[in-house]
């Protein structure tokens, strides 16, 4: 790639007058060093679920790189499965069913993200929301009876609740204890299960400066405030917000879909009212919605208001009074 | 005769309502769960958009402009419960199922569309002729977009069942974003067909 710029290959993103530095990332290294992120994820995911969980994730990235590479030569656009983006969406999507899934879901959905979500609106960095989350939540319009209700148990080969439908009281079932949610040892999808596997991969990801803390913290802190403040039944602040940052997709959510470039503001108090918003929507829908869980439909709902967002937000500019947006 | 072929087929390609002009879009999305659903709307909009304009067509000497919408609006109104009437008789399951969406035909704007940029201008034939290609444009675009969602969705074409049973249907299609990503693949779809894209 000739051009390194780190939002766009081609080089097209407007930017502001020189001087301007350089970075040496490219989109192929960020999205590999996201693939690495997620790999202590899906090892324990293979751990808890069998190889089924493998077969799942490798079809995943299968189809989305295959369904990339088909549409951009359809299209008669430059190739682009070599930054790794596809595989990306083909991994979380993969994280987004339970092991006991069929093929033909993974396979679906991971046309859906690429063809309908990605590529329909121009390819990476013109997706208005995050193309493995769209995919989940067609998956689980289209065939609810997969994705809602009873998912595999890990290390058995039986299917049960998952924590937060047995804390939501819609499903019967005991509580698994803090360790067996810290570790990833409860039903649940592929790559939420493991709160442990996530934070490391998130903090790698952090650490190598590829994310922002401040959406994943601001997302996790948000929930842990409010599950505390309204989660409990003995009323303000009796809520275990412990329970609710370990339990369900809040990890996997927080550190991997809120931080996608494409779909997250670029500004750094945007990104904090994105966790914020994020957080907000995830507890409404925990504590009073429908769903027992509401972290994938909290950040697509938050990507349609990344422009309003980044508007807000606009940094002053060194020597005038006031942001203008 | 040219001249009425190029009046009728205007409505079912270059302007169809639904597919081309993008107006009335509340019936196509809403009742095309099942084919059966489109082409009864489908068939209520034809009578309705005909009369109206042979009508309005037959008044448009004697109606004083400043008030012209109401009498537009009146016209329509008669027919519409002559239509919404009419299916509660012969369809009464169908028109169970289309519910609200056979009385708000009358604030469909396709049909007050027509009356005014057509109907009011042109003469009687024209004007019947403009009212059945924009009618029967309207029950093809249904027609296509309950058959890609009832196909999908349920795995049936007019409640027959056309893929096997093995056939786990995507319960989306028949839902609302069903509709609007079918819709927009077919408003795309119809653009890439006629050269119409942006670019041009």
């Amino acid at each position: 790639m000739a051009d390194k710029n780190i939002l766009l290959s081609e080089g097209e993103l407007l930017v502001s007058s020189s001087p301007h530095i350089r970075a040496e990332e490219t989109v192929d290294w960020l999205m590999w060093q996201v693939v690495i992120a997620l790999l202590p994820a899906a090892i324990s995911s293979v751990y808890f679920f069998g190889f089924r969980s493998l077969f799942l994730m490798v079809l995943g990235v299968a189809t989305a790189v295959l369904t990339e590479a088909a549409v951009e030569k359809a299209l008669g656009k430059e190739i682009t499965i070599k930054d790794g983006s596809a595989a990306v969406t083909g991994l979380l999507l993969a994280f987004n069913v339970p092991a006991n899934a069929p093929w033909w879901l993974v396979v679906l959905g991971a046309i859906f993200a690429i063809a309908v979500v990605k590529q329909t609106f121009g390819g990476l960095g013109y997706n208005f929301v995050n193309p493995a989350l769209t995919a989940r939540a067609f998956l689980l319009a289209a065939w609810p009876q997969y994705l809602a209700g009873n998912f595999p148990l890990p290390l058995d080969t039986i299917t049960g609740a998952t924590p937060l439908a047995i804390l939501d009281g819609t499903a019967a079932g005991t509580l698994p204890s803090y360790l067996d949610l810290f570790l990833g040892n409860v039903g649940g999808v592929l790559g939420e299960t493991s709160a442990l596997a996530l934070l490391v991969g998130g903090l790698y990801l952090i650490w190598q400066k590829v994310i922002d803390w401040r959406t994943p913290v601001a997302f996790i802190g948000t929930v842990a405030v409010l599950s505390w403040a309204f989660g409990g039944n003995g009323g303000l602040f009796t809520g275990d917000p412990l329970y609710h940052v370990l339990a369900g997709g809040l990890m996997l959510g927080a550190f991997f879909m809120a931080t996608d470039y494409v779909t997250s503001p670029v500004t750094p108090k945007g990104r904090l009212g994105f966790g914020v918003g994020c957080g907000i929507i995830t507890v409404l829908i925990r504590l009073w919605g429908g769903y027992p869980e509401g972290v994938s439909y909290s950040i697509l709902l938050m990507n349609l208001l990344v422009p309003f967002l980044e508007r807000w937000t606009v940094p002053r500019v060194y020597g005038t009074k006031s942001a203008q947006a | 005769m040219k001249k009425l072929w190029n009046i009728f087929f205007n409505g079912i390609i270059n302007e169809n309502p639904t597919l081309r002009l993008v107006i009335g879009m509340c019936a196509p999305l809403a009742v095309t769960t099942t084919v059966a659903n489109g082409f009864w709307m489908g068939v209520a909009v034809i009578f309705v958009l005909t009369a109206s304009n042979i009508l309005i067509s037959a008044l448009r000497k004697i109606v004083p402009d400043q008030i012209r919408i109401p009498i537009f609006v009146v016209v329509i109104a008669t027919f519409t419960t002559v239509a919404d009437l009419s299916l509660k008789a012969i369809q009464p399951d169908i028109h169970a199922k289309l519910g609200v969406f056979v009385p708000l035909i009358v604030v469909n704007c396709i049909i007050l569309a027509r009356a005014e940029a057509f109907a009011s201008k042109n003469n009687v034939l024209d004007s019947a002729v403009d009212g059945m290609g924009m009618a029967i444009g309207f029950t093809l675009a249904l027609i296509l977009l309950a058959t890609i969602r009832e196909v999908l969705g349920n795995g049936t074409w007019w409640g027959i069942r056309v893929l096997p049973a093995g056939f786990e249907p995507a319960i989306v299609m028949i839902l609302p974003p069903g509709a609007f990503v079918c819709l927009g693949y077919l408003l795309g779809g119809l653009n890439l067909l006629t050269g119409k894209t942006g670019e041009n």
